[in-house]
């Protein structure tokens, strides 16, 4: 049973997952009619709280949220006076007074979603939080490679860079692993967290051995001030040894596809050609977003809001 | 600490009176006469005595605290000398020593004066100061230290800024010797914690949160025990959290280096996976460590390694632990649930009554060369009545710090302080709460 919020994949289980992916079939479908709006969700009110600038996730989520005829509202402390020193329970609090039907949250800090969550009424969706979790992204990536090799279970997927700073990889790791995978890291080693097996992942520090075999490569976003010196010495050095070009995607399986939560560095995680084109299914992840964020608003926002539902629904870990 | 007159006579009977620096663990009553001990033995009667029945409980020195914070003068809204006291003797703390970082930073005479001053006027539990080592905690230029011995400081620490040029250390240490006190180091390389707030291992993996490796307290703990070898001073090492740093201490004091260390009730009773719901009040400096690294402290305490169990009660307040857990301040309160914390040690059978509370009272008391932590006759009366299986539910809304940043909020605790006095007085019972 999915529980009352979406704060990380690591509280879903498998049923809950592939519940998630087909609702997002059916919104695939929408987004192929005419008129890619339906009433599902008329009347709701759907706030997007971004602590931390995303223009890409929060877009994603305010057109599914339209799509589904609810009113999206965008929230965004950062730009306001809320800076730093306030406390996120005081806007949670504020927040929760207007009654809305999901708050979508996106903070550079591991575990605020889940503190709002500890008071608000309202469901909360995780936009992103630290290195911690962003679900929706994972279960995105899920439903790409559903789509494009028609199952999860049993296909080995590889994640590069850094692992250490990545919510995107720690979602990944629970969803692919939830769903039969073999997950491989490959990073150089300050970007390998400390204990990450207990995950249920391998780590390699060879790109050639972890791409031996692989179905699926995803290279994640390396941070700008991650590279000169502070955890690998360079963009060039970085971009030779885990960069990803069609000479070192040779070791992997002829039918591999490759992925990128976006935006691409072009020739630093993947090289030009590699972004573009196939085996790169990048596009196809954009595309999933919209409808994948739709099935997660229509779960978790369409249910009816009343007193006390919170206790009956349970938390989601 | 407040002066309020002691009762003339007062007698605590039947009570089983724990005395470590006498080696005394017998039935026995203790009695009083105005601010000092007058007789502990078998059977005393009094004919005026005011009478406290201890029987079923133990009769122990009152607590010593080397490693508070008060938050007086400057973070008023966090705690003042006056609340950070009551909540002391609530615990059965009688002596506390405050770091210095307050606002300002307690690094010149007369600052030193107005927190003892602050002490009198308010605080049930006597108060020391701890200066300072460098100027405004800055690492750079060293504190007049006789100066601030003269004013009433009892010992020199930058606390949670630790000095990390390792020559100010040397010329700190070498100095300290000059006054015959105790420098206190919060043994954490900066340069290593980057940034980290919770340890690093598989927790801070799941959680996603920058870790703060073992290894940054370990190698600090390692220079300065290198440099209190090298200059001959007193090394106390503040709240231990690593087997590599108990190891380290042990191996150090096996070749006479002159070091004592103290370890916390939260370090010996909790493990990073408290954090796994984001817990702010679980925050805490050096962080919460891994499971091994607790059995490690645990055993360090047992076998005299750690001398002593401080509670670096460090009160924030709620709006400030509400912030992100990175952003969040470190520390949590520790006085009211300190004992019943490191009860569970004397239950799962891992240390006696006795040596606990020797490493509350008389070996804190010895490290900072205080009048405290005995029940000799002739003695001060700092005593405290203690009902080790009392079974009580911790609020801390209900309790005397301004602040509620506990990790045991809400929890069913065992073992509770039902009497402490201070120089003959009675400052707190179970019953009726903080008397003055
Ligand atoms: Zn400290």
């Amino acid at each position: 049973m999915i529980g009352r919020d979406l704060l990380g994949i690591e509280d879903l289980d498998r049923e809950d997952i592939v519940r998630i992916l087909d609702t997002a079939e059916h919104m695939v479908e929408i987004g192929e009619r005419e008129v890619k709006k339906v009433p599902t969700l008329r009347g709701r009110t759907v706030v997007n709280l971004f602590f931390e600038a995303s223009t890409r996730t929060r877009a994603s989520f305010e057109i599914a949220g339209k799509r589904l005829s609810a009113d999206v509202i965008n929230f965004t402390p950062s730009a306001s006076s809320l800076k730093k020193s306030e406390s996120i329970l005081d806007t949670a609090r504020t927040l929760d007074a207007m009654d809305p039907d999901a708050v979508v949250v996106r903070h550079s800090v591991a575990g605020v979603p889940r503190r709002i969550a500890d008071v608000l009424g309202a469901p909360v969706i995780n936009a992103g939080d630290g290195a911690h979790e962003h679900p929706t992204q994972a279960l995105l990536d899920a439903l790409t490679v559903r789509q494009q090799k028609g199952r999860v279970e049993g296909l080995t997927v590889t994640i590069i860079g850094d692992i250490l700073h990545s919510r995107v990889a720690r979602s990944n790791i629970y969803a692919f692993r939830k769903l039969g995978a073999e997950v491989r890291l490959a990073a150089p080693p300050p970007m390998i967290p400390a204990g990450v097996e207990c995950l249920g992942v391998k780590a390699y520090t060879s790109l050639r051995e972890a791409l031996d075999g692989a179905d699926v490569v995803m290279a994640l976003r390396i941070q700008n001030e991650r590279l000169g010196g502070a955890y690998v010495p360079s963009i060039r050095e970085y971009s030779a040894t885990f960069g990803l070009d069609r000479a070192k995607l040779d070791f992997a399986k002829d039918d591999v596809i490759v992925m990128h939560p976006g935006p691409v560095n072009r020739g630093v995680e993947l090289s030009h050609d590699l972004a573009d084109h196939r085996p790169s299914v990048i596009l196809d992840q954009v595309r999933n977003g919209v409808a994948l964020r739709m099935a997660v608003l229509y779960l978790f926002a369409g249910r009816a809001t009343t007193p006390g539902s919170r206790e009956v629904a349970g938390g989601a870990g | 600490m407040m002066s309020a007159d002691p009762e003339n006579e007062i007698l605590l009977r039947g009570g089983r009176v724990l005395d470590p620096a006498s080696g005394l663990d017998a039935p026995a009553d203790v009695s009083i006469e105005g601010a000092r001990i007058s007789r502990v033995g078998p059977n005393l009667t009094s004919a005026d005595a005011r009478i406290i029945d201890a029987s079923g409980c133990w009769v122990a020195p009152g607590f010593v605290d080397l490693h508070t914070h008060l938050r007086e003068p400057g973070q008023e809204y966090k705690e003042d000398i006056r609340t950070g006291g009551r909540s002391a003797v609530a615990g059965g703390f009688t002596s506390i020593a405050c770091m210095a970082n307050t606002q300002p930073v307690n690094d010149d005479p007369a600052t030193t004066d107005f927190i003892l001053d602050r002490a009198r006027q308010g605080s049930p539990a006597r108060v020391y100061p701890v200066a300072a080592a460098t100027r405004g905690l800055e690492g750079k230029v060293m504190t007049e230290m006789s100066a601030l011995m003269a004013a009433g400081a009892v010992a020199f620490s930058d606390d949670g800024r630790t000095i990390m040029d390792s020559g100010v250390m040397r010329l700190v240490l070498e100095y300290s010797r000059l006054v015959e006190a105790p420098v206190m180091t919060h043994a954490e390389d900066r340069r290593l914690v980057a940034g980290g707030v919770v340890n690093e291992g598989e927790v801070s993996t799941r959680l996603g949160l920058p870790g703060n490796p073992a290894i940054a307290e370990v190698t600090l703990v390692e220079r300065d025990l290198m440099l209190a070898e090298f200059t001959g001073a007193h090394l106390h090492v503040a709240h231990v959290s690593t087997r590599g740093a108990v190891e380290r201490i042990r191996a150090a004091r096996d070749r006479g280096v002159h070091v004592t260390a103290e370890v916390a009730p939260h370090h010996l009773a909790l493990t990073d996976e408290r954090l796994l719901d984001y817990d702010t009040n679980a925050k805490v400096a050096p962080p919460l460590r891994s499971e091994d690294d607790r059995i490690a402290c645990r055993a360090g305490l047992a076998d005299g390694t750690l001398d002593a169990i401080a509670t670096d009660h460090a009160p924030h307040a709620q709006h400030e632990k509400e912030l992100d857990f990175v952003e969040a301040p470190p520390g949590m309160i520790g006085f009211e649930t300190a004992l019943a914390v490191v009860l569970d040690m004397v239950r799962e059978g891992e240390i006696s009554p006795l040596e606990l509370i020797r490493r509350l009272t008389i070996n804190p008391a010895r490290i900072l060369r205080l009048e405290a932590g005995c029940l000799a006759e002739g003695s001060l009366a700092d005593v405290v009545v203690i009902d080790p299986s009392r079974k009580w539910h911790y609020d801390p809304a209900k309790g005397y710090s301004k602040s509620q940043n506990s990790p045991w909020a809400g929890s069913d605790l065992e073992g509770r302080v039902l009497h402490t006095l201070v120089g003959g007085v009675p400052v707190f019972d179970a019953e009726r709460g903080v008397l003055i």
